[in-house]
């Protein structure tokens, strides 16, 4: 399949280039309000994942005593993730990397089938700044207004309307990071903490900060993030193919473009009306008639601008549209338009690399145990010979109890005949609730029991009805002989 | 020096009037948010000198109108870190020596103190984890000179052995050959004998006569040693000075009388507690 540009493409890329200034300054985008079945489903996807973004951590959750009673709760001083009835512990982090490694493998193989779908409905950036600009329109008008409001001198009206904007995108700002240290912190104790200035300095930071940025970047930097600071754009032209549903610009059916008077024919001449809509309602300021765009982020609301203009001019619409380029050529050639082939080997792959990473955490989260060990060796000296001539190695054991109820446990060795096992100190071993216990063990044998150099050894922790509850390799060593 | 500025026919812009090998550079001018920063840069270097120290003089530095200071700043988290350790040191303080084993977590908190006060103090002579070498006492065995129960270990710490202080463990073994006490052929059968002690060889009568005659008062007659006196036992495995017939005959010719200094001079009650129970805890304390 050929897909490459063809001389023309070529040729007004080339100028487009020329005509640019090394350094361009910023050309403020005014986009305008459009409706439509595209922008529907982004107000819909906006107040989804707001609604999940602020409320999430007001969810309660039984634990019982002695636990938090947050739903999801990220504890980084007590060191623990708590999510409904899971409790991650630090050395289970590497379920994060797991989420990690499936978001971003989700991501592939979604951008290989409908393109920038996350960057047009589900990024952050684009959540808020459609956030940002709904209540700029709001207070400021639609984009003609706005644009006459800038050019305007500045009056009492026009600092009064800034000022309530900047207001309320500041309060929304600050409402963001709220929200954002209640994952880490009990929300409805530290919301009140937080107006009677009684919280931590650190909360008030990171409040600050992410007030900050959220300001900055939806309300002032927008398009130019996705554009200038945002590395996805760079490499996701890697995920997508002719096969993947990109926003296009039908150019074999839109050109020659021109205005068209009502009942003129339609003969000779393209569908485009060059109403411009499709450039007025862009958020990032391109024109999609231009061809695929680094900056396009495939938000679908120049297709709602120009379905309406078509619906108006009584053309079919879909001038622009969601659609793979292997059919728009289809189209082009007037040859049979072929069915959207989803599945592609790199779809297929995408999709086996989730299912198997999705399984692999599975498997690991089941096999997940209430009681881990660890074991560590005393190495200086490597080994003690007791007056008697015994072998004597220490370690130093410690025993997760991940339960919630305080744990009385058995130890016992194996691999090692004869050795017999003593913990320093009076305590029983016993772990508290959600903790570590550490003990001091040390393991004795009769010298002629006694390993010559290393031998692998391992520690098991029972509970009292003396099921095994988790083990532990180490090593035992005795004089070499 | 600029040569001729020209303007670049393409984009319309001076040339810096530069050339490299036919090569000129547009005069761009800066974006407008990059002079921004750098002027931004400028003002915050110039309120950073005045409100912290910054400039070195020739007695110090200029002290800044906030007053900050980073050793006051160590100082205040140091403050903090003692404060923190403060309840533990304050209950271990309080605690007999002999219950602190009874709290796992007090007990964790001593020996962890107690390392960490051991590498400081005590790995000099006894090596990390208290592995000892030819004539510093192996911690972790269960051969003790001067006991191995916990409130011995602490008067062993907390005074030492043959030093100044007044309470200080004291002993001392003649030099049996050196001063003339015995002959060097006596020296020799009383080395025979003492390795017979552990069944290293057999000993002629007279090493055993000997023994009892000059040593046993200290040593006891089995040659099992006494705690009181820091007189090892002679009739196990373990030498402090190496158990070959050339070590000991040494030994018992020229004597051996190692020293400790006393740490309660330096190292306050808590410290020596905490060292006390890590010593114990290395395995080898009764
Ligand atoms: S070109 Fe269309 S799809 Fe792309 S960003 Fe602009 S409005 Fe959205
Ligand atoms: S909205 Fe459609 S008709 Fe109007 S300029 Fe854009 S492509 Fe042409």
């Amino acid at each position: 399949m050929d897909t490459r540009l063809n001389d023309e493409d070529a040729v007004s890329v080339r100028v487009r280039k020329e005509a640019q200034p090394l350094y361009a300054t910023r050309i403020k985008v005014y986009p305008r309000a459009v409706a439509g079945r595209w922008r529907t489903i982004k107000w819909s996807v906006l107040v989804l994942l707001l609604a999940l973004y602020y409320l999430v951590p007001w969810l309660r959750w039984d634990r019982g005593p002695g636990a938090p009673d947050q739903a999801i709760l990220i504890d980084l001083e007590g060191r623990r993730g708590w999510f409904f009835d899971v409790t991650i512990w630090p050395q289970e982090v590497y379920f994060v990397t797991g989420l990690l490694i499936l978001g971003a493998v989700g991501l592939f193989l979604a951008t290989s089938l409908f393109g920038r779908i996350w960057c047009g409905f589900a990024c952050p950036q684009t959540v808020w700044t459609d956030l940002f600009m709904l209540v700029e329109r709001l207070i400021e008008g639609d984009r003609n207004a706005r644009v006459r409001l800038d050019r305007a001198p500045m009056s009492g009206g026009k600092i009064a309307r800034k000022g309530l904007k900047h207001a309320a995108w500041l309060a929304i700002a600050a409402a963001t990071g709220g929200a954002w240290v209640f994952y880490y912190v009990d929300a409805p104790s530290t919301v009140v903490k937080i107006f009677r200035g009684e919280a931590s300095l650190e909360i008030y930071f990171f409040i600050g900060l992410l007030t900050a940025t959220t300001y900055m970047l939806a309300g002032w930097a927008r398009e130019q993030v996705c554009t200038y600071m945002c590395p996805w754009p760079r490499f996701q032209a890697a995920m997508l193919d002719e096969q993947s549903l990109l926003v296009t610009y039908e150019k074999w059916r839109g050109e020659t473009r021109g205005k068209h008077k009502a009942g003129a024919s339609w003969e000779g001449r393209g569908d485009c009306v060059d109403c411009t809509l499709c450039v007025a309602v862009c958020p990032m300021g391109i024109d999609i008639r231009d061809g695929q765009q680094l900056e396009c982020i495939g938000c679908g609301l120049c297709v709602d601008a120009c379905n309406q203009t078509m619906d108006k001019v009584g053309r079919p619409r879909g001038l622009i549209r969601w659609d793979t380029l292997a059919r728009q050529q289809d189209r082009e050639r007037r040859a049979a338009v072929g069915a959207w082939r989803a599945l592609r080997p790199r779809t297929l792959l995408y999709g086996a690399l989730l299912l198997i990473v999705t399984g692999a955490m599975l498997t690991a989260f089941l096999l997940r145990t209430d009681t881990e060990l660890t074991v560590q060796r005393d190495r200086s000296p490597n080994f003690v010979r007791l007056s008697n001539g015994d072998i004597r190695n220490s370690y130093t054991v410690k025993v997760l109890n991940k339960t919630r109820e305080e744990r009385s446990l058995v130890l016992s060795l194996d691999g090692l005949a004869q050795a017999s096992l003593a913990q320093v100190g009076d305590g029983a071993f016993t772990v508290h609730p959600d903790s570590v216990g550490t003990f001091r063990i040390l393991v004795t044998v009769p010298a002629t029991a006694a390993p010559s150099g290393s031998r692998s050894i391992e520690f098991i922790v029972r509970d009292r009805q003396g099921r095994e509850r988790a083990a532990h390799g180490a090593v035992f060593i005795g004089p070499a002989r | 020096m600029p040569t001729k500025i020209e303007k670049d026919a393409v984009t319309g812009t001076d040339t810096t009037g530069h050339e490299w090998d036919g090569v000129k550079e547009l005069n761009t001018p800066l974006p407008s948010w990059w002079i921004y920063t750098f002027w931004a840069t400028i003002v915050f270097a110039i309120v950073y000198c005045v409100l912290y120290p910054a400039w070195p003089s020739l007695d110090g530095h200029t002290r800044g109108v906030l007053g900050y200071w980073s050793r006051a700043e160590l100082a205040q988290e140091l403050d903090t870190q003692v404060r923190a350790r403060g309840r533990y040191v304050e209950r271990i303080r309080a605690t007999p020596l002999a219950d602190i084993g009874k709290d796992p977590e007090l007990l964790n908190f001593a020996i962890a103190g107690g390392r960490s006060a051991f590498q400081t103090n005590c790995v000099q002579c006894h090596g990390a984890g208290g592995a000892g070498s030819k004539g510093y006492p192996n911690l972790a065995d269960d051969e003790w000179l001067w006991g191995g129960k916990l409130d011995q270990l602490h008067a062993t710490i907390a005074y030492g052995v043959r030093n100044a202080h007044e309470k200080s463990r004291q002993s001392a073994m003649p030099r049996f050959g050196a001063d003339g006490i015995l002959t060097a052929a006596q020296v020799g059968a009383v080395t025979d004998y003492v390795l017979s002690l552990s069944g290293h060889g057999t000993a002629a009568p007279e090493g055993a006569k000997l023994f009892q005659d000059n040593c046993a008062a200290c040593h006891q007659a089995d040659g099992k040693g006494n705690q009181d006196l820091g007189a090892p036992n002679l009739a196990d495995g373990l030498w402090l000075y190496g158990g070959d017939r050339n070590s000991i005959y040494r030994s018992v010719f020229y004597a051996r009388n190692g020293s400790m200094p006393a740490w309660a001079d330096r190292l306050d009650e808590a410290t020596l507690k905490m060292l006390a129970i890590y010593v114990h805890s290395l395995g080898g304390g009764r």
